[in-house]
């Protein structure tokens, strides 16, 4: 099915051919509920938003695809080059929340504790520093492999987070509400990033946000999710969709409506 | 143990060397010491002080349980017991929402009071009151081949699994991620943790083992930015402490173990003042 159309995909960078889909995906703990009948399909290059109310499921999902929780369904991820159905390599970058407060980890302790055997309280190879150096440079962090997590600032940390969950490279990126809580710079500068890195790499990106002005200059698709797929579509459609007021209530609406112009009044300028 | 009799006698050429226990105690130090400091390291980034603690304080009821089966030496079932106890501590963690300070908090009193009063019975609990204080000094032989044993045994683990306990100790969520299986981890940590401190009990003492595994620790983090010069801090200190402590207690007549926290925690003090400079 995703080869049918080869010909006049190959144009673009991201190659648009190799996917993810999420089949009949549920999840119940302890007899609950949490997520039924959700199909999802994303290409490579395509930055999803997945927003929706608080308990709507939205984390949840993640840690399933993750393979923290069981679920049922399948998660399957397409290859361009053979058309064969393999299990994603995922990447994901955590919310900024308990992150090894006060000890004395480097930037490059994490990485050499991620990507290789050998301790970390021996020293790191030559060969790791410069592995470790290439990763950062890709989210403009090069300059902090020598710094504590703790002395990092909330953007930084997020960037080397974001860094860390690209190597190996994934097929799939999670990100759980990846800039909650941080200044507006730190945010702007994360999400140009994340632009970049899904027009030169072949990956999708599932991102969960509650800024919904965000999410519209960014991502191209937004699927609004409570237990299961509400509406799937562009920003325009979604946004405009009676159903967004059931689920978040008109209240909550019409305030992000007034950041939504605001955002694409000012929108380009930044993007 | 010939050998490094006579490498003592070689090095040291004082009285406090010439006493076969000092000889005993210094190579005991040696062992501690640095086992103590790379485990206090990561007990100290996982927030687990208080778990370490509960752990010490239970083998009162270890001892009590060993002395009820009738054993003499009460040490293996003090390590099986605090096995156990690890076990059942580190999976109330993901069994119950309960704050895991408020249970490990009651398992930490309730062991306490059930060791006293099992000992206390008939009144005979004075003479365990060597495993409060510790004796160092008392240190055999063949104490010492079980605790090369248990040296190696850590470095070992931690040669195998140091990046994972270290992932686990940054982000759980993270760790999980990168595909660590994040439960089996904690509970070998916390198991190799309760083994280890029930090991050195009777040689540190209930009372201020936990001091020693976390003081050094918690010194070292003060006044380094990586994870390798943590850990080459918290040994030099342990080391340190441990020698000037041993020392200390020779000429003041003092209990070993207590002096040794107390160096430790000059080195802390030290740290502290001296961590403004390197923030």
């Amino acid at each position: 099915m995703p080869c049918s159309n080869a010909i006049e995909k190959q144009q673009t960078k991201a190659c648009g051919l190799c996917c993810t889909l999420l089949e009949d995906f549920g999840v119940k703990i302890g007899g609950t509920e949490i997520l039924r009948d959700v199909n999802l399909h994303i290409h490579c290059g395509e930055l999803l938003a997945l927003v929706g109310p608080n308990g709507a499921g939205k984390t949840t999902l993640l840690k399933a695809i993750l393979g923290e929780i069981p679920h049922t369904g399948w998660l399957r991820f397409l290859d361009a080059s053979n058309c064969q159905a393999r299990k994603p390599i995922v990447g994901y970058v955590p919310q900024k929340i308990d992150f090894a407060a006060g000890a004395p980890v480097s930037v490059l302790d994490l990485f050499s504790a991620a990507l290789s055997a050998r301790p970390v309280c021996l020293g790191h190879s030559r060969r790791m520093q410069e592995r470790t150096e290439a990763c950062l440079l890709r989210v403009r962090a090069d300059h902090l492999l020598k710094r504590r997590l703790s002395d990092l600032s909330g953007g930084e940390l997020q960037r080397v987070l974001l860094a860390l969950a690209l190597e190996p490279k994934p097929d799939l990126l999670l990100m759980d509400e990846p800039v909650s809580g941080i200044d507006v710079q730190g945010r702007e500068m994360f999400y140009e990033i994340v632009s970049d890195l899904r027009r030169n790499y072949d990956l999708s990106i599932i991102l969960v946000s509650h800024d919904l002005a965000l999410v519209s200059q960014y991502a191209e698709r937004v699927v609004l999710l409570n237990k299961t797929v509400i509406c799937d579509g562009t920003p325009g459609d979604v946004f405009s969709d009676g159903r967004i007021n059931l689920v978040y209530g008109p209240l909550y609406m019409e305030r992000a409506e007034g950041k939504l112009s605001y955002a694409k009044r000012g929108g380009g300028a930044i993007a | 143990m010939e050998v490094w009799y006579s490498l003592v006698d070689g090095l040291f050429p004082f009285t406090w060397a010439q006493h076969m226990f000092m000889k005993n105690a210094l190579m005991a130090v040696l062992l501690v010491g640095p086992m103590f400091a790379i485990i206090g390291t990561m007990v100290v980034n996982n927030n687990m002080a208080f778990y370490s603690d509960t752990i010490g304080h239970s083998a009162l009821t270890g001892i009590a349980i060993g002395v009820l089966l009738g054993f003499g030496d009460p040490l293996w079932i003090m390590v099986i017991f605090s096995t156990i106890l690890a076990l059942i501590i580190s999976s109330l963690k993901f069994f119950t929402t309960a704050s895991t300070d408020t249970i490990i908090g009651s398992v930490s009193a309730t062991m306490v009071a059930l060791g006293i009063v099992i000992l206390s019975r008939g009144g005979g609990f004075a003479k365990y009151s060597r495993f409060l204080i510790g004796d160092l000094l008392s240190i055999t032989p063949n104490e010492l081949l079980i605790l090369t044993v248990a040296f190696v045994g850590v470095l070992i683990l931690w040669a195998i699994m140091f990046n994972k306990f270290l992932l686990v100790s940054v982000n759980l969520s993270l760790a999980r991620s990168r595909g660590i299986p994040v439960r089996l981890i904690e509970i070998i940590f916390c198991v190799a943790t309760a083994v280890i401190v029930t090991f050195s009990i009777q040689w540190v003492g209930i009372l201020i083992i936990n001091s020693f595994l976390i003081l050094p620790a918690a010194a070292a983090r003060n006044i380094t930015r990586n994870v390798r010069q943590y850990h080459l801090v918290a040994v030099l200190i342990t080391l340190a402490s441990g020698i000037t402590g041993l020392l200390c207690s020779y000429y003041l007549a003092t209990a070993t173990g207590a002096t040794i926290v107390l160096i430790a925690a000059l080195f802390y003090l030290l740290t502290f003042v001296l961590k403004p400079r390197f923030s």
